[in-house]
Formats: structure tokens, C-alpha cells, sequence
């Protein structure tokens, strides 16, 4: 089982070869500079993708919803608009960096700090392929759902040191959308670590196969409700509408960030984005069967590590594309029904689906109900022969 | 496999958290270089639509906030919990000692649900909690 990025490439020759320069140069020290080294370029390599796909997160947002509205959408800078996030970033840069007089400026400063070292924080278990996962935590998800609060922190850190009254509007109900929309995505995600019995998410990814049948979405009726619940929660967790209200731009002018500017404000955007990504991932590795290759197709090579790789960003960028969709088809709810939909609809349905799946696999010994469908038809069969 | 109890495989989380650090700081500290500094005194007040701002916002809040707050620390601590419990289950069940630790399971369910179902009952989960006239209770409009 490969534990990290560098513990599946020691297998290569190539890395042996590597291995043995390293020591050669740098005596006893040598094999541990080569791991950190491997783990920095990697991890490098990681947030850069991410960020990319961040930043293009914002064109899309922008280019779907202009398509919805039978508009054109940016389409000057670059091919298509294509470069577009790169000059706003260019122009969030060179824009003044402006903190009200009366703010906590230790905290104001923070807050962005934690929300990007919070979303890049998750990026370290992310299932990307069975080899090219950065750490295989056995705490995976339990770490993933930790570190990924700390966006909850920043965004009520921001409403509240921005000591103006729209920010401490949106950072209040940012705190308590996050916190309460947690209960129902964790509820979720422990059904299906109840089903495969594992909390790393290589663990979850290989209890499931490349099939749609053998998704843990289609493994029985409760797992597929959850994974509604999971979403609807991910949703609401990540702000994004219908449930934006911490930046709600028709009441609260723009939430939490009224006071952000230039790149501060940049990172909050940034740090949104890239989360939406991660949420999707583990979505897309929890119900949706990850980065399973159906029929093992490549093998173990690097094609089929190739393969695993586009598998998992087709899941989870076909789910960010039902992100965007869901928000501009959907009006925004008020504070009532947002809280009502989370604690009188989706924690009691997410528990009952945690009974549910953990009574599936007492009863019926956790068999899909595809199999159970397979072998009830085959005994009709046989029963109609004779 | 013995890599898995050494602090190696941390080691990407340290430089993630690093990354995400140096960004923010980098970011920040280079723009500092090319971008205009001129504050003035009505820039710097907090953005009230063009109103003067009227007192601070560091003032009484709404108490269902804090109420929230409290439920969702039972709820979260609970689920917390429950972790382990879920990781064990299948692995239980495979020995044939499933039963026990289902039998954990809907106990800590139970705590879970009389919990909402308290809360429920209390009117805790009412974002607008409805006044009827001549009963004594918290007023709707807060």
C-alpha cells in the first residue's frame, strides 16, 4: 500500500538511482533531503494546479452563467476570455490595500491567511490516483473536515474584525451556516466510512469499483440520499448559493469581504474557489467511486496511473460544473429556511441514513443492492426451470 | 508498513500550511513595491452606503447565534466521537461481533436524536419563533 507520493515512486528504478546520488552527496542526510524535496516540488506542483483550476473556476462561474443568460461572457482578454482570471489578478495586485481605521488589524490581516492555509491544507489527502496522492493519511477524513474548518474561522475572523456592520452581518451567519452545515456533511461522509471501514480516502476509494454499480452512491437507497445530503450540505459549507448569505451582495452589500480589497480580498475569492474543488473531490472519492478506472482499463503502469488521474478531475470537475449550475438556477434562501432545511430536514435524514446503512450492513452483510438484485433474479431463474 | 507510524508522512501537510503562509505574506509584502498607498481619512471608515457610521459593530449580538453555537458543539463532539465507532464496524461485523458495536452505534444515536429532539421541542431550531398573544414568551422580532 502506498502511504505517500514518495512511497509508491521508490518502486521506480529511477528513484533508486536517485536515492543512492543523494546519499552518495549528502552522506546520512541524503534520503531524508530527497524525500522533502519530492514532498516540496509535489506539494508545489499541487497548489499550482489547484490554483490554476481555482482561478479558471472563477471564468467558468462567469462564462456559464453568461451562456444561462444568453450572454457573451469575457471574451477579450486571451482566446475566448480564456486569460481573463490572470488580469483580474494582475489588477487585484496593483489595487490599494485599504483597512478601515477602526478595524482589529491584527486579526483583519489573519483572517485571509487562514482561509488560504485552511483550503491548502486539505489538498494534502486529496485522492488525485492511487500513486499520486500527496500523504495517505489514516486520519484522512477525519483531517480533511478539521483543517477544512478553519475557513469557517476565517470567514467569522473577517466579518468580525472588519468592525463594520455589514461584515459582522455576514460574518456571523457565515459562522453559523459553516458550523451548523457540518453536522449533516459529517454525518454523510460517516455513513461511508461505516460502509468501507476505513478513514483514509485510498481506503474509501478502493471499497468501490470504476462501475456505476459499484459506487458507494448506488450501493444502497440510504448511501444515495446521503449523498444528496452530503452535497446539499457542501453547498451550504462552502457558501455558495442558494445558501450565500454570509456575502448575500442584494442585503449585505458583500458580506464578511465589504471591507477586503485588492489581493486580501483575492484570497478569500481564491481560497472559496479552490475549497469548491476540494468539496467536489471528496464527493467525487466518497460516493462516486473516485479515481476508479472502470474494467482496469491501463493497469498499474503510469498509463493507468494517467488514466486515474483524468478520472477523478472529470468526477469532481463534472460535480464543480453542477456547482455553478445549481447557483445560477436557484434564488437564495432567507435565514430561516436555511436553517430550517439544515436542522429539521438534513441531520435528521442524514442520521436516519447512518442507521440505515449501518443496520444494511448487519443485516445483509453489506452486499450492493445490484448483487442482491443479481442473485434474486438468478434464483428466479432457476426456481421458473424446474 | 513501518513508514506509516513514522512523521514522514506528515511532512506535506507542514509544507502545505507553509505554502498557503508564504503565499499570502509573499503576496502582500511584493505588492506593497507597485501598488498606491494614499489613505484619507473617509477612506478608511467602515463602507455604510455613504452614510457616517453610527457607533462601533462590536456591539450585542442576536442570542440564537449562540444558541446555534452550543448545539452544534454537542453535535460535533458526538460525531467526533462516533468515529471510531464507524471505522471498527465492518471489520467487527466480519468476526461476527457486529451486534455490539451496532448496539454502540444506536447509542450514541440516541443521545444524538433526544438532543435535536430536545432542542426541537424547546423551539431552539425556530429561526422565528411565533408569539401568541397573552402566553409569555420570547417576542418574534429580535
Amino acid at each position: 500500500m502506498n502511504n505517500t507520493i514518495v512511497s509508491y515512486l521508490s518502486q521506480y528504478e529511477s528513484y533508486k538511482g536517485l536515492l543512492q546520488t543523494f546519499s552518495d552527496v549528502f552522506g546520512q542526510a541524503g534520503p531524508g533531503l530527497l524525500t522533502f524535496i519530492i514532498f516540496l516540488i509535489s506539494c508545489i506542483l499541487v497548489v499550482t494546479i489547484l490554483a490554476t483550476i481555482g482561478g479558471l473556476g472563477t471564468y467558468a462561474e462567469r462564462k456559464i452563467s453568461a451562456d444561462m443568460q444568453a450572454r457573451m461572457g469575457p471574451n477579450r482578454v486571451g482566446p475566448y476570455g480564456l486569460l481573463q482570471f490572470l488580469a483580474d489578478g494582475v489588477k487585484m495586485f496593483m489595487k490599494e490595500d485599504i483597512m478601515p481605521s477602526t478595524a482589529d488589524k491584527f486579526i483583519f490581516s489573519l483572517a485571509p491567511l487562514l482561509a488560504l492555509t485552511g483550503v491548502f491544507g486539505t489538498l494534502a489527502v486529496l485522492p488525485f490516483s492511487s500513486g499520486f496522492t500527496l500523504t495517505n493519511l489514516d486520519v484522512g477524513v477525519f483531517y480533511l473536515i478539521g483543517i477544512g474548518s478553519l475557513v469557517g474561522v476565517a470567514v467569522f475572523l473577517g466579518g468580525y474584525a472588519s468592525n463594520s456592520k455589514w461584515s459582522m452581518l455576514g460574518g456571523m451567519r457565515g459562522a453559523s451556516q459553516i458550523i451548523s452545515y457540518e453536522i449533516p456533511v459529517v454525518l454523510s461522509i460517516m455513513a461511508i466510512v461505516l460502509m468501507s471501514g476505513s478513514l483514509n480516502f485510498v481506503g474509501l476509494v478502493s471499497a468501490q469499483g470504476g462501475l456505476p454499480q459499484e459506487w458507494f452512491i448506488f450501493h444502497n437507497p440510504f448511501t444515495f440520499i446521503g449523498f444528496f445530503v452530503f452535497f446539499i450540505g457542501a453547498l451550504a459549507e462552502t457558501n455558495r448559493a442558494p445558501f450565500d448569505l454570509p456575502e448575500a451582495e442584494s442585503e449585505l452589500v458583500s458580506g464578511y469581504h465589504t471591507e477586503y480589497s485588492g489581493m486580501r480580498f483575492a484570497f478569500f475569492a481564491l481560497a472559496e474557489y479552490v475549497e469548491i474543488f476540494v468539496v467536489c473531490g471528496v464527493g467525487a472519492a466518497a460516493f462516486l467511486g473516485g479515481y476508479n478506472v472502470p474494467l482496469h482499463l491501463g493497469g498499474e503502469g503510469i498509463i493507468g496511473q494517467i488514466l486515474q488521474v483524468l478520472i477523478f478531475f472529470g468526477k469532481t470537475l463534472a460535480l464543480y460544473y453542477l456547482v455553478i449550475m445549481v447557483r445560477w438556477t436557484y434564488p437564495r434562501l432567507r435565514v430561516d429556511q436555511l436553517m430550517t432545511l439544515c436542522w429539521k430536514y438534513l441531520t435528521p435524514m442524514a442520521i436516519f441514513n447512518l442507521i440505515g446503512c449501518a443496520l444494511w450492513i448487519y443485516l445483509l452483510d453489506g452486499q450492493s443492492m445490484w448483487d442482491m438484485l443479481a442473485g434474486f433474479v438468478g434464483s428466479m431463474g432457476t426456481g421458473g426451470g424446474h | 508498513m513501518e513508514a506509516s507510524y513514522s512523521l514522514d508522512i506528515y511532512t506535506p501537510v507542514v509544507i502545505l500550511l507553509f505554502l498557503g503562509a508564504i503565499t499570502v505574506l509573499a503576496a502582500l509584502l511584493l505588492g506593497r513595491l507597485i501598488r498606491p498607498h494614499n489613505p484619507s481619512e473617509s477612506k478608511n471608515t467602515p463602507y455604510e452606503c455613504g452614510e457616517q457610521p453610527v457607533g462601533t459593530a462590536w456591539s450585542f449580538f442576536n442570542m440564537r447565534f449562540y444558541v446555534i453555537g452550543l448545539i452544534f458543539i454537542i453535535f460535533d463532539v458526538e460525531s467526533a466521537l462516533m468515529f471510531p465507532v464507524a471505522v471498527i464496524f465492518k471489520k467487527m461485523n466480519e468476526i461476527g461481533r457486529g451486534g455490539l458495536v451496532l448496539v454502540e452505534i444506536m447509542i450514541f444515536l440516541a443521545v444524538l436524536i433526544s438532543g435535536i429532539a430536545y432542542c426541537w421541542r424547546k423551539g431552539d431550531l425556530d429561526w422565528v419563533k411565533s408569539y401568541v398573544p397573552g402566553k409569555d414568551t420570547n417576542n418574534g422580532q429580535g
